[in-house]
């Protein structure tokens, strides 16, 4: 369809999206980088200005010492690699969780289908907070598993899992499971069940043409659902906070630390920046298997 | 056949792993008892206590009014979007609109929240706006990163239409703006619906983009109880967290349903309409 009879709606109906995009999403952080670079200071906003123009001198001050401050000390890297193990972790247990389901969901009555999307799709939009505070009531030390545990006499003494990287990796992978479980069913739906019987009639059966023909198909289903996992845990601030020990190490919750603890900006800025770094090739992974999702090329 | 097994079974795991928490958490929001872990018989006290703690019931407000003004905006924002990536197959910077649109789904919160902060500061700063921060920067955070949810719901029900429709208004005459408010819109009604009522949660829920751009006075439902979960279980939050469950249950559900019945009766209108002319699917 050719929406450009007027040159200028056309205009508008791109800009208005895209102007708003650019300001509120990539400009910020073209900032970030701009303050990781400057000096923590005792002032309002506290810290000091990269640029500044004195005598008809245009002065650039960049200070990488941020950055070289993250490089020394070892708690920011240990940080790094526990929120990366944590992500990579939890994804390949939403993957080998998930796919069953979406497979069972995608192999189901049409009907009951769309009532178990439902099912899988409501905890997406509902209080990520909330259902992760109801497992701070479950796994304490004297909560409700323990108790049913010790009721039952399996265990003498509770089992300290709240405040530990168990209960980081139950959080997240009951938050994150939807995320999984939707695009690898809306990709297996799609599959044409006669390229299955075909294997069957070429001698495949089972568990060979499942492996052989069904996951290579869900190949971008998988890619999806992996990304939109493992990218938002890597920085996931609340799941660490509320169910994370002291020994749970991961950037999101000491980025958020440095930010309203310490109020130094500029290191947060660049833990934000080495973030981005890291996730900038999964992230752009994410969106070309996105954007042809988007324009119904998959 | 093992497999079909194996995987009904993982789908009914997986739903009780994904809903008995939260059965859990309501059944104990009734509990008697003060404490939490210990079941002293049914009750509402803590319900009824709700109503009085003016503090919790001005976060709720501010809350809802966030969560409604990002749904409105949201929604044309996410729905401008998906046009233009739909509808319009060539311009300036099409990748580069294509990525700013589907980012923010998994951009970690934290370095959106960080980064959006940063810029209301130097905005304040170089133009005077904001001043403060507060339920604005909120409402502008809310709205950029739900209208990406918007954009991906809308543009799926906008790829299945049948462009004939919108084409055959254009040929006899009719303006782009009043083809798409007039033919597009009525069509897409249901992914609106559903992507307002999508932004509302999220935005209800939102603590960590909220706990960034927000500013003195201006503390949102999600931050209230972040800031008194911090310190454990109470049973008041278990019954606050409730109704949250309730009240987003209920949206998701009204707004599946509407999408439903509209989907339903539009089958069976072109059913009637084309009888043997239309093919089934």
């Amino acid at each position: 369809m050719k929406v450009s009879s007027t040159n200028s709606g056309r205009r508008l109906v791109i800009g208005v999206p895209f102007l708003w995009l650019t300001l509120f999403f990539l400009l910020p952080f073209i900032i970030v980088v701009k303050i990781s670079l400057s000096m923590a200071a005792v002032a309002i906003p506290p810290y000091t200005e990269v640029f500044s123009y004195a005598n008809e001198q245009l002065q650039i001050l960049f200070n990488l010492s941020n950055y070289l401050f993250l490089a020394e000390d070892e708690l920011y890297l240990a940080a790094y690699l526990g929120s990366l193990k944590i992500a990579l972790i939890s994804t390949l247990l939403c993957l080998l969780i998930g796919y069953p389901m979406a497979y069972a969901i995608a192999r189901a009555r049409k009907d009951l289908q769309t009532v178990l999307l439902l099912l899988i799709m409501m905890p997406t939009w509902t209080a990520i907070l909330i259902r992760v505070y109801a497992w701070m009531g479950i796994l304490g030390n004297n909560g409700i598993l323990n108790n049913i545990l010790l009721g039952i006499g399996l265990i003498d003494t509770p089992l300290q899992i709240l405040n530990t990287d168990t209960a980081v990796y139950i959080g997240v992978v009951y938050s994150y499971l939807p995320f999984m479980v939707l695009p690898l069913y809306a990709n297996l739906v799609k599959h044409d069940p006669s390229l299955l019987e075909a294997a069957a009639d070429l001698g495949a059966h089972g568990l060979t043409s499942f492996w052989k023909v069904t996951v290579p198909l869900s190949k971008n289903g998988i890619v999806a659902g992996c990304m939109l996992v493992f990218i938002p845990v890597v920085g996931e601030f609340v799941i660490p906070e509320l169910l994370g020990g002291p020994e749970t190490l991961m950037i999101g919750k000491v980025m958020w630390q440095e930010f309203f603890s310490n109020r130094d900006w500029p290191v947060a800025s660049a833990l934000a920046v080495v973030m981005l770094a890291l996730l900038i090739v999964p992230i752009i992974l994410f969106n070309r298997n996105q954007a042809k999702a988007l324009e119904g090329k998959l | 056949m093992k497999r079909f097994g194996f995987s009904n079974l993982m789908l009914v795991l997986g739903l009780l792993f994904i809903y008995l928490p939260m059965v859990i958490l309501v059944i104990y929001s009734f509990n008697a008892s003060q404490l939490v872990t210990v079941w002293g018989g049914w009750s509402l006290r803590w319900y009824g206590g709700l109503a009085d703690n003016t503090q919790l019931m001005s976060a709720v407000l501010r809350s809802l009014q966030v969560a409604f003004f990002t749904a409105l905006a949201a929604v044309m924002l996410g729905t401008l979007a998906a046009f233009v990536l739909t509808r319009i197959p060539r311009f300036r910077g099409r990748t580069l609109f294509g990525g700013l649109v589907t980012a923010p789904l998994v951009m970690p919160e934290v370095i959106t929240g960080l980064s959006l902060l940063l810029l209301f500061v130097a905005m304040g700063q170089l133009l005077g706006w904001p001043a403060e921060r507060g339920l604005t920067t909120i409402w502008i955070a809310h709205t950029t990163f739900c209208s990406a949810y918007v954009a991906v719901v809308v543009s799926a029900r906008l790829r299945e239409l049948d462009l004939s429709i919108e084409e055959a208004a254009m040929d006899l005459g009719a303006r782009p703006w009043k083809v798409f408010f007039l033919i597009t819109v009525p069509m897409i009604a249901p992914s609106l619906v559903a992507g307002a009522m999508m932004s509302f949660a999220l935005s209800l829920d939102d603590l960590v983009l909220a706990s960034f751009v927000s500013g003195p006075g201006a503390t949102t439902l999600p931050m209230e109880i972040f800031s008194a979960v911090r310190l454990g279980v109470k049973p008041e939050i278990n019954a606050v967290a409730s109704l949250i469950l309730l009240a987003v249950s209920l949206a998701t559900f009204i707004a599946w349903y509407i999408a439903r019945r509209t989907e339903r009766s539009r089958r069976l209108a072109l059913q009637e309409a084309g009888a043997n002319e239309v093919p089934e699917r």
